[in-house]
């Protein structure tokens, strides 16, 4: 298999698909690695640093696109570069799906397999190939390192010989990865930092990373199982926006990271709140690209105020660690569909079903909602991780599920020719049944399976029925005894089982 | 009375309660909604088949609900979680013990041999494979109840020649099943009573023959064989409700063997039929290093400085009752603002689930407690773990050394967390009989010690 990694044709994109460090990964794998001249040059990988890790230099982005089996890039591609591409090629870059319904049906018809890897689900698994985290981490990191240039202070409280030194407050508007990052960032400088979110379940993290929550009078609760927030009532925007009038008037630089995928990030900065600020304060705005929390942003630009506040909205990439961690996330992915050797495009992959938006010429987006607790594909992985060996040839597994059939049919057509009619009916009732419980019973939660156990139990003292129907009026005759007993014990087992089902659900709580 | 079609709608309405109730297991949430239909589809099964035509003897059929009742309800009370395998596994044993009874009640029922022919022949054998289940069901069942309340030794017996004998029995069985559908009248009494005898020997040797860490695959094995033995029943009486409850309980034990199995990446045959698979081929591997011990102090200021905390919970916590005390240190963990959480190895216990429920127990509120597969990526950044009483689940032997007998059983990979504290009683081995090479390791100190007491100390200094 070969990786091609094409230079970034966007100006201002500094950021690469490898590192010479993940090139040497790619190798491991057992990839051969094709990377164009120069391709990471603005991030300060040289040609020769690649070549050191193993990959091959090519002069041409076309002989790049045209050698390669997969392509690892940062942005997606342009309509040339679509030219350039062939049948069956894999891509791995940011897409953006939902904004770029033509950019899907061009790949779609040149019949590229592409993932966006903005797209990758945000469940445990997928989060080391979570490219939207990773980026929004350095980003995060960036906005304070930006907001501490613009603002003429130092961020951490000192008391020396020449005066004390009051430290600078931050507010962190939007408590997701970047707020996150943003927080511990400015922590680590000694700045007094707040932060705010709509979701309440953030609390605790926000707390975690040293800084203080704050909350609207209003209960009300943005979290939605996406994990973004949700649109909240114009009641709770009007107590969002007076706490943040009183916070503009005390803080020195507010960071706002509030971004809804798809859609233009909310305002949250009026006007209003940039004239009580002081002068001097700075605003960065990581939403700039999206039309900018703060109604005065530039997108691009850096720029004073009249009232003397800076108003961040560009930022840079740190496209050396930027690429890293890219890099880092693509090799994952890379990992987890087999490497080289296996490698396969397996759309029952939860991660891999959801970020194909386009394969085999058949465009698969949206993608379906991801379930809520894992359920099978969890279990299947376990067995498959236990047993390494166990990997038959597909040919041999069609012809054996022939011959299962056949015997089962087989023995289905003996059944059918000595059973009464009576029998053949009550036989499709089992065999039905039993499907129906396979199904049910897969999807049931890992930590319910003691319950699952007690109900069965006790839906199992069903046998009662036989009892029931046995009885006779005649307490001598020995079926009627027999009866007694058998409805007595299955009783115990419906009244007991049932009952501590229900004792043990009630203790489960969130 | 009810006319027997708005019986049979009766019975489909309870099959479609019962489906649903075991299809709200899917999640907590749903889950009590779960029990309350499945209370309900019984309710509506035993109605409907007391107003049928031809029940008869009303009033002893109450007063054995009645005296049942107060039965269950007081097990299911007085019962505590840790004992929760025991109280299971009785309660399968009647199951076991009603179906071995139905049979005996079929094949004297007078309207049994008015049948001819296929017909009778398939009858009598549906009451000698019911009677059969149901004996197997309710002696192992017995025998695991022993096993897991300590009343007969867990470890597996197993003496030569033990296949052998139980294919002996099992065509002993066969040639009678074959005596006893040629038998006229109730003459074939003698043979269904010595097959169920020997039933029950099978059940009591199948069940001896396994012990100690399996024991979560045999009681959901009897759990599948109850199923299965309401099935027979539902076809010797043609009723299907039974049927269809059977089957949905059987496969459901069914499955839960097999997961069960493979988290200990072991051969459904191999368990039951006992002892471990493959004997491992070589010594096991050398393990060097040495094994530090530390005392309470010491380990609460190892938690005061970690950040994030993950516990590790085995079958010592429910012996030792520590899962209270453990909530407890959770709580002044999260006060801190450090992140605590769970990682539950679907092994974990003796029954599958059971670290759940003594967690849920204890309050533990569920959204911290997370799946082996879960937890395991987040290890490498965790700064500490605690092991409490689990052994053979975090022993890295199962992935590096290919002569350990659980080698290939995914494990927790505690060992990747910057430090690992493990709380047990001695050094003894786990249920698995090997040695742990995790002790040995660097980054791991012991504190040996009763799992609740250690824990109490230890929220004692925090």
């Amino acid at each position: 298999m070969k990786v091609g990694i094409p230079k970034e044709l966007k100006a201002n994109e500094f950021r690469v698909g490898a590192t010479p460090k993940t090139v040497k990964r790619l190798k491991k794998q057992g990839f051969e690695v094709y990377i164009q001249k120069d391709a990471g040059k603005m991030a300060n990988y040289s040609n020769e640093d690649y070549e050191a890790a193993g990959a091959n230099i090519l002069d041409s982005i076309d002989k790049v696109y045209s050698t390669s089996d997969i392509i690892l890039k940062v942005l997606s591609v342009t309509d040339d570069e679509i030219e350039m591409m062939h049948e069956g090629q894999v891509m791995l870059s940011y897409l953006y799906p939902a904004q770029n319904p033509e950019l899907l049906e061009k790949l779609a018809a040149k019949r590229v397999n592409a993932i966006a890897m903005d797209a990758i689900p945000r469940i445990s698994r997928a989060q080391k190939m979570d490219v939207l985290s990773s980026m929004a981490n350095i980003a995060g990191y960036r906005s304070v390192i930006e907001g501490a240039n613009y603002f003429g202070r130092f961020l951490n409280g000192q008391i020396t010989a020449a005066g004390k030194v009051n430290p600078a407050k931050v507010l962190v508007i939007g408590a997701g990865v970047a707020g996150l990052a943003a927080i511990g960032t400015a922590r680590s400088l000694g700045a007094i930092v707040r932060a705010f979110d709509t979701r309440s379940e953030v609390a605790e993290q926000i707390e975690s990373m040293g800084a203080e929550f704050l909350q609207v009078e209003i209960d009300e609760d943005g979290s939605t199982a996406s994990g973004y927030s949700k649109v909240m009532s114009p009641a709770f925007i009007e107590a969002e926006m007076a706490l943040f009038k009183e916070q503009a008037k005390e803080v020195d630089i507010i960071i706002t990271t509030a971004q809804i995928p798809g859609r233009a990030a909310p305002k949250l900065i009026l006007d209003y709140h940039v004239a009580a600020m002081k002068p001097g304060s700075v605003i960065v705005d990581l939403a700039a690209s999206s039309g900018g929390n703060c109604v005065l942003t530039k997108d691009g630009e850096i720029y004073k105020t009249d009232n003397g506040v800076t108003i961040v909205g560009k930022l840079d990439q740190l496209p050396a660690q930027a690429s890293q961690l890219f890099g880092n996330n693509l090799c994952h992915l890379l990992d987890d569909m087999g490497k080289a050797e296996n490698f396969k495009i397996d759309m029952e992959d939860d991660v891999v079903k959801r970020a194909m938006v386009t394969h085999n010429g058949n465009i698969n987006w949206p993608p379906e909602p991801l379930p809520v607790s894992p359920k099978k594909p969890k279990v299947e992985q376990a067995a498959a991780v236990g047993k390494p060996v166990a990997e038959t040839k597909p040919a041999k597994k069609a012809s054996s599920m022939f011959i299962t059939l056949g015997l089962i049919a087989a023995f289905l057509y003996l059944l059918g020719m000595v059973a009464p009619a009576d029998f053949m009916g009550h036989f499709t009732v089992f065999v039905l049944a039993v499907f129906v419980g396979w199904q049910v019973i897969w999807n049931v939660s890992h930590s319910l399976h003691t319950p699952l156990m007690a109900v069965t139990n006790a839906i199992s003292g069903i046998i009662i029925i036989g009892g029931l129907l046995q009885t006779k009026d005649n307490l001598s005759d020995p079926m009627t005894i027999i009866a007694f007993i058998a409805i007595l014990v299955a009783s115990i087992n419906i009244v007991g089982g049932f009952f501590v089902t229900h004792r043990m659900l009630k203790m489960f709580r969130k | 009375m009810i006319s027997a079609q708005l019986q049979t709608a009766s019975y489909l309405f309870a099959s479609i309660l019962f489906i649903l109730s075991l299809g709200g297991l899917s999640s907590q949430e749903s889950a009590k909604k779960g029990v309350l239909y499945g209370i309900i589809g019984m309710i509506i099964a035993v109605i409907s088949t007391v107003l049928g035509e031809g029940v008869q003897g009303q009033i002893y059929i109450v007063i054995a609900i009645s005296i049942a009742s107060v039965i269950g309800i007081l097990l299911a009370r007085k019962v505590e979680m840790t004992s929760m395998p025991q109280l299971v596994a009785i309660l399968h044993s009647f199951v076991g013990l009603a179906a071995v009874l139905v049979g005996f009640g079929s094949y004297l029922d007078p309207h049994t041999h008015t049948l001819v022919g296929a017909a009778h022949t398939i009858h009598l054998v549906e009451i000698f494979l019911g009677v059969f289940i149901g004996a197997i069901t309710f002696t192992g069942s017995i025998i695991a109840w022993g096993k897991l309340e300590g009343k007969i030794r867990s470890k597996p017996l197993l003496y030569p020649g033990r296949h052998a004998v139980n294919i002996g029995l099992v065509i002993a069985s066969i040639v009678l099943c074959v005596l006893f559908t040629m038998a006229v009248g109730t003459g074939g009494m003698m043979y269904l009573i010595i097959m169920s005898l020997i039933a029950s020997f099978i059940g009591v040797m199948l069940v001896m023959a396994i012990g100690g860490a399996d024991m979560p695959v045999v009681v959901s094995m009897l759990n599948s064989y109850s199923g299965w033995a309401a099935a027979a029943a539902g076809f010797m009486l043609g009723n299907d409700l039974l049927i269809v409850t059977g089957a949905l309980v059987g496969s459901s034990g069914a499955i839960l063997s097999i997961i069960m199995c493979d988290a200990m990446n072991r051969s459904f045959f191999s368990v039951i039929f006992g002892g471990f698979g493959a004997a491992p081929t070589g010594p096991a591997m050398e393990i060097t290093g040495e094994v530090k011990s530390t005392d309470h102090e010491g380990v609460a200021d190892l938690l005061k400085q970690a950040k994030s905390v993950v516990i590790v919970p085995g079958y010592g916590m429910a012996v030792a009752k520590a899962q209270f005390p453990v909530h407890e240190m959770v709580n002044k963990l999260k006060a801190e603002g450090k992140t605590v959480r769970f990682g539950i190895h679907p092994v974990a216990g003796r029954l599958p689930g059971h670290m759940n429920v003594l967690l849920a127990e204890a309050n533990v509120s569920y959204d911290i407690v997370l799946e082996m597969d879960e937890i395991n990526d987040d290890l490498s950044e965790t700064d500490l773990v605690l092991v409490i009483g689990a052994n053979d689940i975090v022993n890295p032997g199962a992935q590096n050394d290919p002569n350990s007998p659980i080698y290939g059983m995914p494990v927790i990979e505690v060992w990747n967390a910057k430090d690992v504290i493990v709380m047990k009683r001695s050094m003894a081995t786990g249920y698995a009989g090997v040695q742990n090479p995790l002790f040995f390791k660097e980054n791991t100190t012991m504190l040996y010690g009763d799992a609740k007491d250690s824990v109490s100390k230890i929220n004692g200094f925090l």
